[in-house]
C-alpha cells in the first residue's frame, strides 16, 4: 500500500492570518485520519487545499502520486477526492435523489443513469432513502449534513473528507454513523475526518492529528495523542463539549 | 443488500399537457388560415418575447448569469441577417440560420470577457459590452450608420412572391424559434447538463466540489442562449425589414422588458416565462397607450411580484398545487426492499 495524499509544507494565509502554516502530512491508502483542534484552527481551510476550493500560497498537494496543487476543485473530485462541508451546501431547489444524482454522474464521470444504482444504495446506506424526493431546502440541519456525506459517496471518492458531521446527534444516532464511516472504510475508502465529537472519531481512525494555528502540533496514535500534555491542555475548554 | 427502484420522469399533469401542447400547436400552425393579419403580427411578437423569455430564464435561472446586456446579441443576430442578406446574396431564410450560429460564435470572446466579472458587476459588464456593439454598429457605414438601413426591395421579395406569403412564412418560423427556444431548454433540463446547471443554481462551489465543471458548464450555457437570442433578433428584424443600432441594440425592449416577464412568471421554470409572456402581452393590449404610466404599472407589478412572490406567478401556482406541465426532475421510486 502506497500513500494517497501528502500534503508538503503547505501554506496559505488571508491578509496577516496565517490559516495554515507550514502544514504537512501523509495519508496512506485505505488509511482513516482524524484531525482535532480548536474552532478557527484551520481544519476546514486544510479540506479546501486538499479538495482544490482554495490554492495554497506555499507548498504541493500529492494525490496518488500525482502534484495536484493547480487542479480545480471538479478535476481533483473526478479523480477520487469526494468532500463534505461543515457548512452544509444543499441544492435547495433539487430532491435529495438529484442532490446525490449531481455527485454521481459528473463525480464518476458516468452517464447519469448509470448513477442510478450507486445513489440509490447511498442513500439506502446513509438512511436518506425515505427523504429521496423531499427538496433538499426542505431537510432539517442533521439531514442536510447527512446529505453532505452521501453526496461525497455519490461520487465514488478514494478518497473521503468529512468535516464535522457528528455535531447534534444523539448517542444512537451516533452510533449509527460510526458504523456507517467505519463500512466505507472497509469498503476501502481513504478518510479524513474533521470532528470535535472525539469519541465518536477515536472508534473509527488508526490515526489522530491536532492542528493549532494553521500548524501541526501533534500526530500520532489516537489515543497517545489524546492524553499527550499538548492536547490536554489546548482541550482543556473544550473537552467537556464533547 | 439490492434495492428495486424506478425512476420516474413524467407525471400524470404533464402527459396531459404534453398532448394539450400538441393540440395547441396544431391551431397554431393552422394560424395563417384562421387568424388576420394584425394577429399573425401580433402572434409572431408573442413568439419572440416567448423564446427571449426562455433564454434569459436559463441564463439567469439556472446559469446564474444575470445579464442585463441580451440586447447584444439581438441586435448581432439582426445586423448579421442584414448584411448577409443585402451583401453576401444569401436568402434570408438561410441567413436567418446563419445569423444564430455567427452570433453563438461572437458570444465566444464575449464571454471570457464578461466571466471575468461576477454578480452586479456581470450584469453591468454586459450591458457595457451592447453599448459597444451599439456604438460600433453605428459607425459602419455600408449597414447605414447610426440611422441604420431598410432590407432591399427585391431581398424582401426573394422571401415569397406575395406580401401574405411573407408574412405566412415569417409567421410559422417565429413559431418553429418559440417552439426549439422552450425545447432547447426542456431538453437540456432533463439531461445531465440540466443536473450541472441547476447545481450551480443552487450552489456553485457544492457542484465544483462534486466534479462539475462550473465554468465551462457556464459558458456553454451562456453561448447557447446567445445563439438562440441571436437567431430570435434576425427574426425581429426580418419581421420589421428595416433595423438600426437604437432599434437594434435596445436594453429597454430586449432585456428590461424580458426580465419583467420572466420575473413575474417565474424564474428558472419553463412555465414560468410562458406566463409571464401571456401577462405582459395582455397589460400591453390594454395599457400601453397610457404612455409612461405604462411603464410605471409594469414597474410597480414587477416590484410588487418580486416582494410578495419571488418566484413569480408560476412559483405561487406551483406551492399550491405541485404542478409541472414541463417535468424536468427525477422521481425515486422504490418498488420493494429485497433484503440479501
Amino acid at each position: 500500500m502506497g500513500d494517497i495524499l501528502t500534503l508538503d509544507s503547505v501554506s496559505k494565509s488571508y491578509g496577516k492570518l496565517k490559516v495554515t502554516d507550514d502544514l504537512s502530512f501523509t495519508l496512506q491508502d485505505g488509511e482513516a485520519l482524524g484531525v482535532i483542534g480548536p474552532n478557527g484552527a484551520g481544519k476546514s481551510t486544510m479540506f479546501n487545499l486538499i479538495a482544490g476550493g482554495v490554492k495554497p500560497d506555499a507548498g504541493r498537494v500529492t494525490y496518488q502520486g500525482s502534484d495536484v496543487t493547480a487542479f480545480s476543485a471538479s478535476k481533483r473530485c473526478r479523480m477520487g477526492v469526494g468532500r463534505s462541508y461543515q457548512i452544509p451546501h444543499p441544492f435547495s431547489g433539487m430532491t435529495v435523489f438529484e442532490n446525490l444524482l449531481v455527485g454521481g454522474a459528473f463525480g464518476d464521470s458516468v452517464r447519469e443513469s448509470e448513477s442510478y444504482d450507486r445513489c440509490v444504495d447511498v442513500l439506502y446506506r446513509t438512511g436518506l432513502l425515505p427523504k429521496a424526493n423531499v427538496r433538499a431546502g426542505a431537510l432539517t440541519l442533521l439531514e442536510r449534513k447527512r446529505l453532505e456525506m452521501a453526496r461525497a459517496l455519490a461520487t465514488n471518492p478514494k478518497l473521503l473528507l468529512l468535516d464535522e458531521i457528528a455535531g447534534g446527534l444523539t448517542e444512537h444516532e451516533c452510533h449509527e454513523l460510526v458504523d456507517t464511516i467505519k463500512s466505507i472504510h472497509k469498503s476501502g475508502v481513504s478518510i479524513i475526518w474533521i470532528e470535535h465529537i472525539v469519541h465518536a472519531l477515536l472508534a473509527v481512525v488508526d490515526r489522530l492529528i491536532v492542528i493549532n494555528f494553521g500548524a501541526k502540533i501533534a500526530e500520532g496514535d489516537p489515543h497517545e495523542v489524546m492524553n499527550s500534555p499538548q492536547v490536554k491542555e489546548i482541550y482543556m475548554g473544550i473537552e467537556g463539549d464533547g | 443488500m439490492s434495492l428495486s427502484y424506478t425512476v420516474q420522469r413524467s407525471t400524470r399533469a404533464s402527459q396531459t399537457s404534453m398532448s394539450l401542447t400538441v393540440v395547441i400547436l396544431i391551431i397554431l400552425i393552422a394560424a395563417p388560415w384562421w387568424a388576420g393579419r394584425a394577429e399573425l403580427r401580433l402572434m409572431v411578437e408573442i413568439f419572440y418575447y416567448l423564446a427571449l423569455a426562455q433564454m434569459w430564464s436559463l441564463l439567469a435561472g439556472y446559469g446564474g448569469l444575470v445579464s442585463v446586456g441580451q440586447q447584444a446579441f439581438v441586435g448581432l443576430g439582426g445586423y448579421i441577417l442584414f448584411a448577409l442578406a443585402a451583401f453576401g446574396g444569401v436568402h434570408p431564410i438561410m441567413a436567418l440560420v446563419l445569423a444564430g450560429a455567427i452570433t453563438a460564435l461572437i458570444a465566444m470572446p464575449t464571454a471570457l470577457v464578461a466571466f471575468r466579472l461576477q454578480g452586479a458587476y456581470f450584469a453591468i459588464g454586459t450591458w457595457v459590452i451592447a453599448e459597444v456593439f451599439r456604438l460600433s454598429f453605428a459607425q459602419i457605414s455600408a449597414l447605414g450608420g447610426g440611422s441604420g438601413m431598410s432590407l432591399p426591395a427585391s431581398i424582401v421579395k426573394s422571401i415569397a412572391s406575395s406580401r401574405a406569403g411573407r408574412e405566412h412564412l415569417v409567421y410559422w418560423v417565429a413559431l418553429a424559434i418559440a417552439v426549439a427556444a422552450m425545447a432547447l431548454v426542456f431538453f437540456l433540463l432533463r439531461s445531465r447538463w440540466g443536473l450541472a446547471m441547476t447545481a450551480i443554481r443552487d450552489s456553485e462551489p457544492a457542484s465544483e466540489s462534486l466534479g462539475v465543471e462550473t465554468y465551462r458548464t457556464k459558458f456553454i450555457v451562456y453561448v447557447m442562449a446567445a445563439g438562440m437570442t441571436g437567431l430570435v433578433g434576425a427574426l425581429i428584424f426580418l419581421q420589421k425589414l428595416r433595423i438600426s443600432p437604437d432599434a437594434a441594440f435596445s436594453v429597454q425592449d430586449w432585456t428590461a422588458l424580458v426580465i419583467f416577464i420572466v420575473v413575474i412568471g417565474g424564474i428558472g421554470t419553463i412555465e414560468g416565462p410562458i406566463l409571464g409572456t401571456i401577462i405582459f402581452f395582455i397589460l400591453r393590449e390594454f395599457a400601453s397607450d397610457w404612455g409612461s404610466w405604462y411603464l410605471i404599472l409594469l414597474g410597480g407589478i414587477a416590484v410588487a411580484v418580486m416582494l410578495f412572490a419571488p418566484k413569480g406567478l408560476w412559483g405561487l401556482i406551483t406551492a399550491r398545487y405541485d404542478v409541472h406541465l414541463f417535468p424536468v426532475g427525477r422521481r425515486l421510486i422504490v418498488n420493494e426492499e429485497k433484503s440479501k
